[in-house]
């Protein structure tokens, strides 16, 4: 193990490194901690000038309910649910299809078409954001959560099958020849061979693909304006807008615009750093 | 060619089993969909976008569903060469792009700091994870007041050292910087876990091995820590000049691309204010823009699909 276990080293660096620790997560969420101090405090606490001190009086709880009760707040949160879980779902179906057809076939173009999903996921925005606005207004979708949802299914296709593809390569191939040897059609090795294997691969894609699409705030803007169809993350400058200059609101607004990946995050650690970390390690 | 030259399927003997047809048409039924989208959504916007780029267009129809658009061949991209905004925001581009690669050494830094078996370890390391799963546009809140020149933490903390308060989103030299250092936080949250999990691969005989061949510190990281960590260090490159060249909701959050005239841009920004901005759509030369952004990354992505294409002939 690299470095040196701390319980094989010295006395001194061993009670060094214990106090270091905490200190050092607190310096390193540092600005994290302000907001969340600024979300407890009282208005008038920022009036008078009162930003570091100690607070007038405790008003996390009133903050956070305003923040339910007096915006669209709770409009947006349910908006970016409603274009994040559809999301999820199309995406990881599509590609569990076609990892399956780049990762067990072996046919012409096979590579050609696998390199151009993943060069397809890493393309800037921007090079995308004319035609598919264009096509999305064309098809009377714009400023619909459908609109959004349906080109997220396209985009984040891209790196779901990257990842699928290589799922699936790894999965033992006497399975699926044997398989085949008994029979068994192709769309039931899919269904009742491959699948269930994919499991793990489903759970770490479904947590990743949900952070990313809840966060995503580029397509929000572009294809979305009002609360009736924009996500949170494009919400808030409306939220903020309309509290201006109210920090403890804003505050509270904005952590909780943060909370659901974080708790998914939380709840589904394992799934989700195994599906980021993959091909970190050889 | 008339109609009995093809062949009559009742008389012709079966040439392939059944399982053979049903191997070659499958890989085509189970791809159909999601190529369908993708090539709908992703493939040809591309070339759609390079093909407005030669065109002057406002995003209008005429009420007949004709386009407004005039073709104007190069000569966006001759005016692009004149701007100077376009040449601030590929600048900015560049400092992104080299200052955003210091997510990889923080990050490894953060990795050994945090690679210990202490009780309470795995929470550390969750929440040390923790600002890389927060959206941008939080992030970009969050460091805007971190850094407010009123009541910012950053200028509380400087003045207990008495130094003057410093407005670093309000200042045209620094802000960049400032919004930089704002994404060097998740994305170095990324890099660590990237490396924790490269660490926790990293051959416990070649470590021994070492150890008794007196390398240690530096030594023992460089010569035989790192060629271990290889493919880590591959990823972390690619996400995080990737994450460079794709920067734009810390901008659009923080300064909006001021102070002054783009100061904070960068091209993604840059287009994006073009084709969409409050003072009309020039979607042409925002597409000119697009094209430029594009071959850029294209040199990324090139690299990255040789070195798969190089790993697959491996295997």
């Amino acid at each position: 193990m690299f470095p040196t276990p701390i319980a094989k080293t010295s006395r001194t660096w061993q009670v060094t490194y214990q106090s270091l620790l905490p200190l050092a997560l607190i310096m390193w969420l540092l600005p994290l901690l302000a907001v969340m101090w600024f979300s407890i405090k009282p208005a008038s606490d920022f009036t008078i000038g009162n930003y570091w001190g100690w607070p007038s009086s405790f008003e996390g709880f009133a903050n956070y309910y305003l923040v339910f009760a007096g915006s669209d707040m709770p409009r947006y949160l349910w908006n970016s649910v409603m274009i994040t879980l559809p999301t999820v779902a199309g995406a990881v179906a599509l590609s569990c299809m076609t990892g399956f057809a780049l990762g067990v076939y072996r046919f012409k173009g096979n590579l050609l078409v696998f390199f151009m999903f993943v060069a397809g996921n890493f393309v800037p925005f921007q090079i995308l954001m004319v035609p598919v606005r264009d096509m999305t207004v064309d098809m009377g979708l714009y400023d619909t959560r459908t609109g959004l949802v349906l080109f997220h299914i396209a985009f984040q296709t891209g790196f779901c099958t990257l990842f699928m593809r290589n799922f699936i390569r790894a999965l033992p191939r006497e399975l699926i020849e044997a398989a085949r040897v008994e029979g068994v059609s192709e769309y039931q090795i899919f269904w009742y061979v491959v699948l269930p294997l994919m499991r793990p691969a489903i759970a770490a894609l479904s947590v990743l693909i949900f952070t990313f699409i809840w966060n995503d705030y580029f397509w929000a803007i572009v294809l979305t304006q009002g609360p009736e169809s924009q996500p949170v993350t494009a919400g808030i400058t409306s939220f903020n807008a309309q509290y201006r200059a109210m920090y403890h609101l804003m505050s509270a607004g904005s952590l909780v615009a943060a909370i659901p990946p974080v708790a998914m995050f939380f709840l589904m650690q394992k799934h989700f750093i195994a599906g980021l970390t993959l091909g970190a390690v050889k | 060619m008339t109609v009995t030259a093809l062949p009559d399927p009742a008389a012709a003997p079966r040439r392939r089993p059944r399982r053979f047809r049903q191997t070659s048409v499958a890989p085509i039924l189970f791809l159909l969909p999601g190529l369908l989208f993708f090539a709908v959504y992703v493939i040809i916007p591309i070339f759609q976008s390079f093909q407005i780029s030669f065109y002057d267009w406002n995003g209008l129809d005429r009420p007949d569903g004709t386009s407004t658009a005039v073709y104007v061949g190069m000569e966006n991209y001759r005016y692009l060469w004149d701007d100077p905004d376009f040449w601030t925001s590929l600048w900015n581009n560049a400092k992104w792009l080299v200052l955003y690669l210091l997510a990889i050494p923080a990050g490894l830094f953060i990795a050994l700091f945090l690679n210990q078996t202490v009780t309470g370890i795995r929470l550390y390391k969750s929440l040390f994870f923790f600002p890389f799963v927060i959206s941008q546009v939080v992030v970009g809140l969050v460091f805007t007041w971190f850094y407010d020149p009123t009541f910012g933490l950053i200028n509380e903390i400087l003045g207990f050292f008495g130094a003057g308060p410093v407005n670093i989103l309000g200042d045209r030299h620094i802000a960049t910087y400032g919004i930089i250092a704002a994404g060097l936080w998740p994305q170095t949250a990324y890099c660590m876990i990237l490396y924790l999990t490269g660490l926790n691969a990293v051959d416990p005989e070649q470590v021994e091995a070492g150890r008794l061949d007196g390398a240690k510190g530096l030594r023992m990281l460089w010569y035989v820590i790192l060629p271990q960590l290889r493919p880590a260090t591959f990823i972390a490159f690619v996400v995080t000049v990737i994450g460079a060249l794709r920067s734009f909701d810390l901008i659009s959050i923080m300064t909006d691309g001021g102070p002054g005239f783009y100061s904070t841009s960068v091209l993604a920004f840059y287009m994006w204010d073009v084709a969409l901005s409050e003072f009309g759509f020039r979607m042409g030369y925002g597409s000119a823009i697009a094209v430029v952004l594009f071959m850029i990354m294209m040199v990324y992505i090139a690299y990255f699909l040789w070195k798969m294409w190089r790993d697959e002939r491996g295997v």
